[in-house]
């Protein structure tokens, strides 16, 4: 029975997110356009193509994050639910990790579906595909749990809109760096198991420490 | 500060909330200093005071959503550090802004903030705030009156000792606030305790927390 706040909290949002399906589909619409316009803009030949493809779409998934972080705790912080989620008697540090695990499946997982399609577009190698997947599995929650601090910290400011970028992109370039690199691996025809390995140890790493953070993070945005 | 209020904290320890020495400022401005007081189930506790007093600063001490006062708090005659959990397992708290999702119905709305509440228990509370009728509408074609009517079906709903309401009769029309004037009554009458902000008169007696005058408010509310 105590988890049956976390439980109600994880139905409502899923269902808000149902309601509001237009404006979850900004992010992803954004990802798509930015790895669609590259072949137009730079070049279409498919040899010079398949060397930025990778980066073209990690970029493009950590920026599409990036924007889609505004809704995490925004209209919770508005409406006075942030305050009666803090109010329980249960942790807010589950009710933050329940936040961020539904930002992830609908903000990271559709990123992730959807960048093979963009890597056949953009002429990515045969052997950049499986790294891509899984670096995009193991890179987009972790994206999900650092943007959870940035957004908690600016949730009561009324101009954070650039504040976040800055507070929190210095913390995603190991996993740009970490996850782009896998790719490259991949294509090289290299091991890339020691990049998803780091991948793998920075999320675990941040699914410990990022809730703690957030969480009080949110009781500082909430004390005004 | 504190301290020296250490011979009184026996005599506030029984009651179910109490306060010593609470001191809180805002920028730069001191809104209470050296308030103390001890409430009981049974009471209705009405903080009043001019705008800008600090009736929602102390309302947030009390919820512990502020830090920013001195002096201690006591649940059931313990810091409210140690009793933190039971305090808010027994709270209803409804503020300014109650915690309304407009894309979500007033059913589905009670459904996350009263988890444990039943359909047909939501729809009777529903019934019991007039909007038996709109339980399928989006609560963002509802109007400010009945969201907040939403709001206020969890004090039917919901098995809390202590209620804080800050200023519940906001956007309430007139039998509506005779209605929940009803209800905070009976609550009390039931061994509750409420806490609240308005500056509606309510017709039984209650316990009066002036705040904003320029004496230091002493709040010795012994029975």
């Amino acid at each position: 029975m105590t988890n049956s706040p976390l439980l109600a909290l994880f139905k409502r949002d899923l269902l808000i997110a149902f309601r509001n399906r237009g404006e979850l589909l900004n992010p992803l619409m954004f990802f798509l356009m930015v790895a669609s316009l590259f072949p137009l803009a730079v070049t279409p030949d498919p040899k010079f193509l398949g060397l930025i493809a990778a980066g073209i779409i990690w970029v493009g998934a950590l920026l599409a994050t990036l924007l889609s972080l505004d809704l995490m705790f925004k209209s919770d912080y508005e409406d006075g639910s942030l305050e009666q989620m803090l109010l329980q008697p249960q942790p807010a540090l589950l009710f933050v990790m329940v936040k961020t695990a539904l930002h992830w499946m609908v903000a990271g997982v559709p990123l992730t579906i959807v960048a093979p399609l963009l890597g056949v577009m953009l002429a990515l190698p045969e052997g950049g595909f499986a790294p891509l997947i899984l670096s995009l599995l193991l890179g987009t929650p972790t994206l999900s749990l650092l943007g959870s601090i940035g957004a908690g910290l600016t949730v009561g400011l009324k101009k954070g809109g650039m504040l976040m970028p800055l507070l929190i992109l210095p913390l995603y370039i190991p996993v740009l760096i970490f996850a782009a690199s896998s790719v490259q691996a991949g294509i090289d025809g290299n091991s890339y198991t020691g990049h998803l390995a780091f991948l793998g140890a920075y999320l675990a790493l941040m699914l410990v420490l990022a809730p703690l953070a957030s969480s009080a993070a949110l009781k500082i945005s909430i004390a005004r | 500060m504190t301290h020296s209020q250490a011979n009184n904290q026996p005599q506030a320890a029984a009651a179910l909330l109490s306060g010593q020495g609470l001191w809180c400022e805002r920028d730069d401005r001191v809104l209470f200093s050296q308030l103390d007081f001890a409430w009981d189930s049974g009471q209705i506790v009405r903080i009043s005071g001019p705008n800008g007093a600090g009736k929602s600063s102390l309302i947030r001490i009390l919820l512990g959503l502020s830090a920013s006062y001195e002096g201690e708090l006591f649940f059931n005659g313990q810091p409210m550090a140690k009793g933190r959990y039971e305090f808010r397992d027994q709270l209803l708290y409804l503020g300014h802004q109650v915690g309304i999702k407009a894309s979500l119905t007033p059913e589905e709305n009670l459904r996350w903030l009263c988890p444990d509440a039943a359909k047909e228990a939501i729809y009777s509370a529903l019934e019991q705030v007039g909007l038996r009728g709109f339980e399928d509408v989006l609560s963002q074609g509802l109007s400010a009156g009945q969201q907040r009517r939403v709001a206020l079906a969890r004090l039917y709903l919901q098995n809390k000792a202590i209620w804080i309401l800050d200023e519940p009769f906001t956007a309430i029309d007139k039998d509506g606030v005779a209605q929940l004037e009803a209800r905070i009554i009976e609550h009390a009458q039931n061994g509750g305790l409420v806490i609240l902000t308005t500056h509606h008169q309510l017709a039984v007696d209650v316990l009066e927390l002036e705040l904003g005058k320029k004496v230091e408010p002493r709040g010795d509310f012994d029975d």
